[in-house]
């Protein structure tokens, strides 16, 4: 149970990656698809945030870190803070989905008006 | 052997490309395109020729162009047999050069640029593969003989035609791949590709595998010289016009192949190699079975080219009997009978250009007293057919004389007996044509204008008087044109110094 | 002075080029084309300048900001991105010459939007080269897969089912990609390649890195197009628009590959490709599958884009099969493949692109006597034809003589049996349109005068770079071995 709960977050992104890879292969309607790819690609996001978080971290700031205040006699503890880097990354990721979700609905929204459906065997009938 | 520099080898080649560009330039004018033709088919055989006192000096003329991989260049190297193929290609070549304009004029053909171009392109291919130093650059112009020979196979452009080059490429190309994996894997065990007498691989690899390489070797080189059961490409590929059947059919791709048959025995293997792995009788066996069913086959056809067609694939067997026999009698024969099948042939495909050109027959049975009206033609078909049944005068009975002889040296009776029993076949086939040219009356029913009025045009007659000719001569003096005896004399020497 | 700067001006003057074109092209439609050519051929001489400084002084490492790595995003480039860097400025550079007129008259009105998006994909695939940064791959791969589909989504009426598909299936393959970066960073804290490239060793039995690793191939193989993975490939390839066909077939998959590469020998080292998994022993297989798949499905199609991207599936093969070898030569062979199938699927999706411009068909069954009407477009066809079958001395020959080489030195003997096969299948399908184009009579009799009907010198003299390139590449390759891919066979491969 330790196991499971332990890496909670792992079993959820698997899971949410299975439903989108399920959303992308078995659904037939093209905006079905879509959605699944959405979550699919959002799975990976929670992955990366989680892998940064910690139990009580906090923000990764350091007041006055630079030799004002009191900050600059603190011991600098990395444990103390969650790890930016993959929800920086995370950013660039999001960016990315977006700009791929876009794309996609742009190309939806062709298909839908040369064939006034969305269904993938309709399409393929009307090649 | 004495290396020396020299960009001849080089510009021999370079001077048929340069040509077949020159000819695509002036497509237009046929006769500075034939001009360019001819120019190029005496300058190249100038240079042949004068590579031949170094070559008799025991020179070999060397020209390094660049290197291709680690060890292996693109390099020509003129040995005895090199130089001494080299010389029968280019010395045909100006023949054959003459013959095809008074055939390709005679018979008004199409494209006639593209054939002058794709010939003069074989050419190149030719005498590359003549003069390669190693395995590499003979397979790349191998290669490019295959690529420029596809135009000339379906010249006619008709389905049927189309259908033949498809099977020539399908037979060639797949023996390409064959060559291709065979002299990577020589690369890959000696390290080398370099040909050298006496050979490379010995030693190299445990003999199963060299045994395995044996077999993708000949399959690569065994499908352009004709041995059965990879020979069926060469009938079908008889629609292409006669004087490219001529040439590249009975002189220039097959020779290819049964030159790179000795290239690959006495070069890469070795003599000593061979016999240690006892592959030799295997090919000496499919060379017999070759002679005597190509020979049985040629009996029963009827159209003339596909009867020499047959004869040329039992011929160019002895070439690799003499060759795979490995006795010193058996491959001299077999190199003699490199030029002499050449000359012999090329007369015979002469002949028959022109009875179809001048009678539009292509059927021996139509051919009943043709000799009275082509008397020259009949006669020079008569030197041929008697040479490819090894009777004196003509040259073949030479080759075929030191053949026998080697097929006792190496106590092998069986090929004795195959030799001889070939000639008779040979005769038997060939014979009932010159008596039906002379002897028989024309057919009641077909009037006299179903024969021709006199003989084909100057440019065609000549030439197959030449060569006809020559295949007497060199029965005669088999060391004045060009000194072949001689070159035959010091391949066999060095292979088997060498081995 | 600048060119310290060089790794990332080849990136950054194309992409604010491209910011610039959409701007420029509200008031001016023929001004984008300059500007993108002007900037490819910038990038084309700044990536010359890198490959020099390369093999004159070894890698560089730029450092972005001047943060140092493994913290800052470091550009690191030796001798295997060099040269890959020249090959892409040096096709784009062709290929967008070449575009200039059969853009206009496929898709007169998304002139300005083409070269806008067009550079955009250039940046991208030169990121990925020249980035020493996993994520920056990323990244720089999205950036190059979105101008993609953007652009096959111009195509013809069945590009954008295509696109759909291939944004589906491309998405999947880069979130994989983006997967294994994530294990990677848990295992080992870093994203940067040489970082990782010391880091990873001790960790090898790690089930964390087994699955990173297995995430990037399957990740790579999408967009490599590798066979079973290759659906998006046909459609993707036929439908876009010529112009876009001949620049993403040479170009995108090959980058992929360069990633592979990258993955597979700096990144995880040839102990843990080899040794640790049997991955290369199944990728060999996955492979020579490809390679055989790809030219019996090409030999069954009419028309020629299709039978083209079922080509490019099975040379896909042969540059992983080489991969697989765990040899010099086979390693060699890849590389040399990259360059050489470059040059040819250029040539001839631009050939392609010319007999579309001039007789609107891409069927090969109406191709007759196109020797007649475009003659020198049918000669550079006959050229690349002949290399892609691997005949001497085209440079197709050369990368199948090193593959067939490291086949042997391998003792995969099966593997030289494969390639054997697949050179005479090519055989097959290019002859066959050889036999179209020159022998072929259109219609009537063989000789019927025919007009003169030969592509535009902007699309022809591209094309003839191209035919030519691939003849000297040929004679060349022994040269470009021992100057620049002799020197990128990675550590541990004898």
């Amino acid at each position: 149970m330790e196991n499971i709960f332990g890496h909670a977050n792992y079993f959820i992104y698997i899971m949410l990656m299975m439903i989108g890879l399920y959303g992308m292969m078995a659904k037939k309607n093209l905006v079905k698809k879509l959605v699944g790819m959405n979550i699919f690609q959002w799975s990976l996001i929670l992955f990366f945030v989680s892998i940064g978080a910690k139990d009580g971290g906090t923000i990764p700031i350091v007041e006055g870190a630079h030799g004002h205040g009191h900050g600059a006699d603190l011991l600098i503890q990395a444990s103390h803070y969650v790890n930016p880097l993959p929800h920086v990354l995370m950013l660039t990721a999001i960016v990315v989905g977006v700009g791929t979700t876009g794309v996609a609905l742009a190309v939806l929204l062709n298909l839908y008006k040369k064939y006034k459906t969305l269904d993938e065997d309709e399409i393929i009938g009307k090649l | 052997m004495e290396i020396i520099h020299s960009i001849r080898p080089l510009l021999a080649i370079l001077v048929s490309l340069a040509a077949a560009v020159l000819i695509l330039f002036f497509g237009k004018h046929r006769n500075i395109r034939e001009f360019w033709t001819l120019a190029a088919g005496v300058v190249k055989f100038g240079l042949v020729l004068s590579l031949l006192p170094m070559v008799l000096d025991g020179k070999a003329p060397v020209t390094e162009i660049l290197t291709l991989a680690d060890g292996v260049s693109l390099k020509l190297r003129v040995d005895p047999l090199g130089l001494f193929f080299a010389l029968i290609a280019s010395s045909l070549w100006i023949i054959t050069s003459i013959y095809s304009i008074g055939y390709m004029r005679g018979l008004n053909e199409h494209a006639q640029t593209r054939y002058y171009f794709s010939f003069a392109l074989c050419l190149s291919a030719t005498i590359g593969v003549a003069m390669s130093a190693n395995i590499l650059t003979f397979f790349i112009f191998y290669e490019m003989l295959t690529l420029a020979t596809y135009p000339l196979v379906i010249h006619k452009e008709t389905p049927e035609a189309l259908k033949a080059g498809r099977k020539y490429l399908a037979y060639t190309l797949t023996a390409g791949v064959f060559l291709l994996a065979a002299l990577v894997a020589t690369y890959s065990f000696a390290g080398t590709l370099e040909f050298t007498p006496g050979g490379i691989l010995k030693g190299t690899a445990d003999h199963p595998t060299l045994r395995l390489l044996f077999v993708a070797f000949i399959i690569g080189i065994g499908v352009k010289a004709g041995i059965m059961p990879l020979h069926s490409w060469l009938p079908t590929a008889m629609i292409a016009p006669t004087p490219v059947s001529a040439l590249l059919h009975a002189v220039a791709v097959v020779k290819s192949g049964v030159f790179g048959c000795l290239r690959v025995l006495w070069f890469v293997f070795g003599t000593g190699l061979l016999s240690d792995l006892g592959v030799w009788i295997w090919l000496a066996g499919f060379a017999a079975f070759t002679i005597i069913v190509g020979s049985l086959v040629a009996l029963a056809q009827d159209n003339l080219k596909k009867r020499l067609a047959f004869s040329t694939i039992s011929q160019l067997s002895y070439i690799v009997l003499g060759g795979a026999l490995l006795s010193e009698s058996a491959m001299l024969g077999s190199t003699m009978h490199l030029v002499n099948h050449a000359f012999m042939k090329i007369t015979l495909f002469f002949c028959a250009g022109a009875i179809y050109v001048n009678a539009h027959k292509t059927k021996i049975s139509e051919l009943n007293g043709i000799g009275r009206r082509m008397p020259y033609t009949m006669a020079a078909f008569t030197v041929g057919a008697m040479g490819m049944a090894g009777l004196p005068p003509v040259a073949g009975f030479i080759s075929k004389w030191y053949l026998c002889i080697g097929a006792l040296q190496a106590e092998e009776m069986l090929f004795l007996v195959v030799l001889l029993a070939s000639s008779v076949l040979n005769a038997a086939y060939f014979f009932p044509i010159v008596f039906r040219a002379f002897f028989r009356k024309p057919e009641p029913g077909a009037g006299e204008d179903a024969l021709p009025s006199g003989e084909a045009s100057l440019f065609m007659v000549i030439p197959l008087c030449i060569s006809a000719v020559v295949s007497i001569a060199l029965f005669f003096a088999p060391n004045v044109p060009l000194h072949f005896l001689e070159l035959a004399k010091t391949v066999v020497r060095q292979v088997l110094q060498g081995g | 002075m600048y060119d310290s700067h060089f790794p990332i001006l080849v990136v950054v003057i194309p992409m604010l080029v491209s910011f610039v074109v959409p701007l420029v092209g509200m008031w001016n439609k023929k001004l984008p084309f300059y500007m993108a050519t002007t900037a490819m051929i910038a990038s084309l001489a700044t990536s010359i300048g890198i490959l020099v400084q390369v093999l004159q002084h070894g890698p560089i490492s730029y450092r972005l900001a001047g943060w140092a790595p493994p913290w800052g995003i470091e550009y690191y480039i030796d001798h295997l991105n060099a040269f890959m860097t020249v090959l892409v400025c040096f096709i784009s550079v062709l290929i967008t010459i070449y575009s200039q007129k059969s853009i206009t008259q496929e898709r007169p009105d998304k002139e300005v939007h083409f070269y806008c998006i067009l550079l955009l994909l250039f940046t991208g695939l030169l990121g990925m080269l020249v980035t020493g940064d996993m994520f920056n791959i990323y990244v720089f791969l999205e950036i190059s897969s979105l101008s993609a589909y953007a652009l096959i989504a111009i195509g013809d009426e069945k590009a954008h089912f295509a696109t759909y598909k291939y944004i589906i299936i491309g998405t999947i393959g880069a979130c994989f990609y983006l997967l294994g970066v994530g294990y990677l960073y848990i295992a080992t804290g870093s994203l940067n390649i040489h970082d990782l490239s010391t880091l990873l060793p001790p960790l090898y039995g790690s089930k964390v890195i087994v699955v990173s690793s297995i995430f990037f191939i399957l990740g790579l193989g999408i967009k490599m197009g590798l066979f079973p993975l290759h659906t998006w490939l046909p459609g993707a390839y036929t439908h876009a628009p010529s112009a876009v066909s001949a620049y993403i077939a040479p170009l995108m998959s090959k980058v992929a590959a360069y990633v592979f590469i990258r993955v597979l020998f700096t990144v995880f080292d040839i102990r843990f490709s080899f040794e640790t998994l049997p991955i290369m022993e199944i990728l060999g297989w996955v492979a020579a599958v490809a390679i055989i798949f790809g030219s019996i499905v090409a030999i069954s199609q009419s028309d020629i884009k299709m039978m083209l991207a079922y080509s490019s599936i099975s040379q896909i093969g042969y540059i992983v099969l080489g991969l697989t070898m765990g040899n010099r030569e086979g390693f060699i062979g890849s590389v040399l493949h990259i360059l050489n199938h470059a040059f040819m699927k250029a040539c001839l999706f631009a050939i392609v692109g010319a007999i579309i411009y001039r007789h609107g068909t891409r069927t090969i069954e109406r191709f007759g006597n196109l020797h007649r009407t475009m003659p020198w477009t049918s000669a550079a066809f006959a050229v690349a034809a002949l290399s892609m079958i691997g005949l001497p001395p085209t440079a197709g020959f050369f990368s199948k003589w090193y593959l067939v080489l490291g086949a042997i030195s391998a003792g995969k003997w099966a593997f030289v049996v494969i390639i054997m096969i697949s050179s005479l299948l090519n055989a097959v399908y290019f002859f066959r349109v050889i036999e179209h184009v020159f022998w072929k009579p259109r219609s009537g009799g063989i000789d019927l005068p025919i007009e003169r009907n030969e592509a535009p010198k902007s699309m022809l003299i591209p094309i003839l770079v191209l035919a030519i390139g691939i003849l000297a590449l040929g004679f060349a390759s022994h040269w470009i071995i021992e100057m620049v891919i002799g020197q990128t066979t990675p550590a541990g491969i004898l």
